[in-house]
């Protein structure tokens, strides 16, 4: 047996390292200084420790705007995607009517639709009706994406609140509003918050749509991507890895909902 | 008790509403764009400046080819990567938190970071050099080295996208009684013999989802391939954004993503079509 355990564990070890070598060799590409975007052969550690790379990055005209918008996008995003998603899932988890299955069907159907089929016809009716450009756009379309996930996953968040909790509520005296307050919502809170950090990443990564609904007001990946000719490697370097960092972190908060995110919307 | 009655109308309403306007009404935009003409009246005339484009069959063929190598790689490296989670004695969480980074980061991230390892004194080059297999800086990201450039886009696109297969996959195994494989030990059946006999069949509907999923999004590869060769590996979502973006062609642009809907839905039907699932094991 013992020779059977070292293997496995040596192959999830080469496995971890294949996913996180890359990302360490792009931090020390950002982190390392001119010499060591320039250095041939290059090593496995930075020719020293410097933030040039990144001071570079963000005094570049345009960077800090395009941040704030990132943030400004994901951020509202979040907000809407939680707050047309939560009473939808809410219906879905304990409703039953006429109608159910189809809408059922018409949410996970969305996610068949290339993001080109939404963002193209719309450049074109933002333009019509002056919101061409704004960041409210951006998150318009990207609530597109993440509405479906809130959906779904607040729906199994709620079913997974008994219902005797809720009933035990009414027969005290509570209104369903009241009961929805005190009962369930404190049950399904942190789900909810997993659920909007992953409505949060789901912005903060777009690029397709975020590229062509905004020409000044770019977030940081339409800004990152349309000046990809003109940066220099070291630019884009670092930009690659402000784009990764706050995804590690977001990651890391939603890990236990991993499952619940993934496994179940996607049923 | 009307409003008992009228409440789950009220409380789905607001969803309904945006996702009939910000889905099926540019779904319905896009197809009307595409196949219409300069004067507004019925025409092909995008699909035709489309298919007589320089980069269009170039764009085709390096999708399909895209779809049908990466596909597959990350199916059998998640279904690897499930079982030999399930193997570990400890540190299972840990493992699986590393391997499932790569779905917090956007596709313009992981092509950058391929570049860091890709680019002319990039990080392959260097190791290269050092087991002495190269001279100096080599080019790979070039048109002149389509295969090279091809290559590395597969390379980005796997590591990028795998956990997301991983993670359905790692869903769906958690599903199977363990009762399932003990019986088979008893009866004498091998590592092997359980996984195919047992794993596999049960993890059909999970292995659909995951395969439908990726494909829908590995016909919309996008920022990776532009990242990494710019239009020297023209694809199809590329091609799309090049048009409107570049081109200002709304018409044409529309041709291309009806055509990618066209392609996923395609693909969605033959997946439903060639691993059928019984309606029970849906739920």
């Amino acid at each position: 047996m013992k020779p059977r355990r070292f293997l496995y564990l040596s192959l999830a070890l080469l496995a971890s390292v294949w996913v996180l070598v890359p990302i360490y060799l792009l931090a020390i590409s950002a982190f390392g200084g001119p010499e060591t975007i320039n250095a041939w052969p290059k090593g496995l550690l930075p020719a020293r420790i410097s933030t040039a790379t990144l001071a570079f990055f963000f005094a570049v005209r345009g960077v800090w705007d395009a941040i704030l918008n990132s943030i400004l996008v994901a951020a509202l995003t979040m907000a809407m995607s939680i707050l047309l998603g939560a009473p939808a899932g809410y219906a879905l988890a304990r409703f039953v009517f006429p109608g159910k299955d189809g809408y059922r069907l018409l949410v996970l159907l969305t996610r068949a639709f290339p993001i080109a089929i939404l963002a193209l016809p719309l450049t074109v009716r933002f333009i019509e009706i002056g919101i061409y450009d704004t960041v409210f756009a951006v998150a318009l379309v990207h609530t597109a994406l993440a509405l479906p996930f809130a959906i779904l996953v607040s729906s199994s968040l709620f079913m997974g609140v008994p219902k005797e909790l809720e009933e035990a509520a009414w027969t005290l005296g509570c209104s369903r509003f009241q009961a929805f307050r005190e009962v369930v919502w404190p049950l399904a809170r942190p789900g909810i918050a997993a659920t909007m950090i992953f409505a949060f990443v789901v912005s903060w990564n777009e690029v397709f749509a975020a590229s062509v609904l905004t020409l000044r007001e770019r977030t940081l990946t339409a800004f990152l991507l349309t000046s990809l000719n003109e940066s220099p490697l070291h630019f884009r370097f670092a930009g690659g890895l402000f784009l990764i960092v706050p995804a590690l972190v977001f990651i890391f908060a939603v890990r236990r909902y991993l499952f619940s995110m993934w496994g179940i919307a996607n049923r | 008790m009307t409003g008992e009655r009228a409440l789950p109308y009220l409380l789905l309403a607001p969803s309904l509403l945006f996702l009939a306007l910000l889905f099926l009404w540019p779904l319905a935009e896009a197809f009307l764009v595409a196949f219409s003409g300069p004067g507004g009246q019925w025409s092909l005339v995008n699909f035709r400046e489309m298919a007589e484009d320089l980069n269009f069959a170039d764009a085709v063929r390096n999708t399909l080819l895209l779809v049908a190598v990466v596909v597959p790689i990350q199916l059998a490296l998640a279904l690897g990567l499930g079982v030999l989670l399930g193997s570990l004695d400890r540190g299972r969480d840990g493992f699986l938190y590393i391997w499932t980074i790569p779905l917090g980061i956007s596709d313009l991230a992981a092509g950058i970071l391929w570049l860091a390892m890709l680019s002319e004194r990039g990080y392959l080059n260097s190791l290269l050099a050092a087991l002495g297999l190269v001279e100096g800086p080599v080019l790979w990201l070039s048109y002149e080295t389509p295969l090279a450039l091809f290559l590395a886009v597969v390379v980005a696109e796997v590591w990028r996208a795998t956990a997301i297969v991983l993670v359905i996959l790692v869903a769906g195994m958690q599903l199977i009684p363990k009762e399932y494989y003990e019986a088979a030990e008893v009866f004498g059946a091998g590592a092997f013999q359980r996984f195919r006999r047992i794993t596999l069949p049960l993890l059909k509907p999970s292995i659909q989802t995951a395969l439908i999923l990726r494909t829908i999004l590995a016909f919309e590869v996008f920022a990776v391939v532009v990242v990494l060769g710019g239009r020297d590996l023209p694809v199809l979502a590329g091609e799309a954004f090049a048009w409107q973006y570049d081109y200002r062609n709304a018409g044409v642009a529309s041709a291309y993503a009806v055509l990618i809907l066209t392609v996923s839905l395609a693909a969605t039907w033959l997946y439903l079509r060639l691993l059928r699932v019984r309606e029970e094991s849906l739920a």
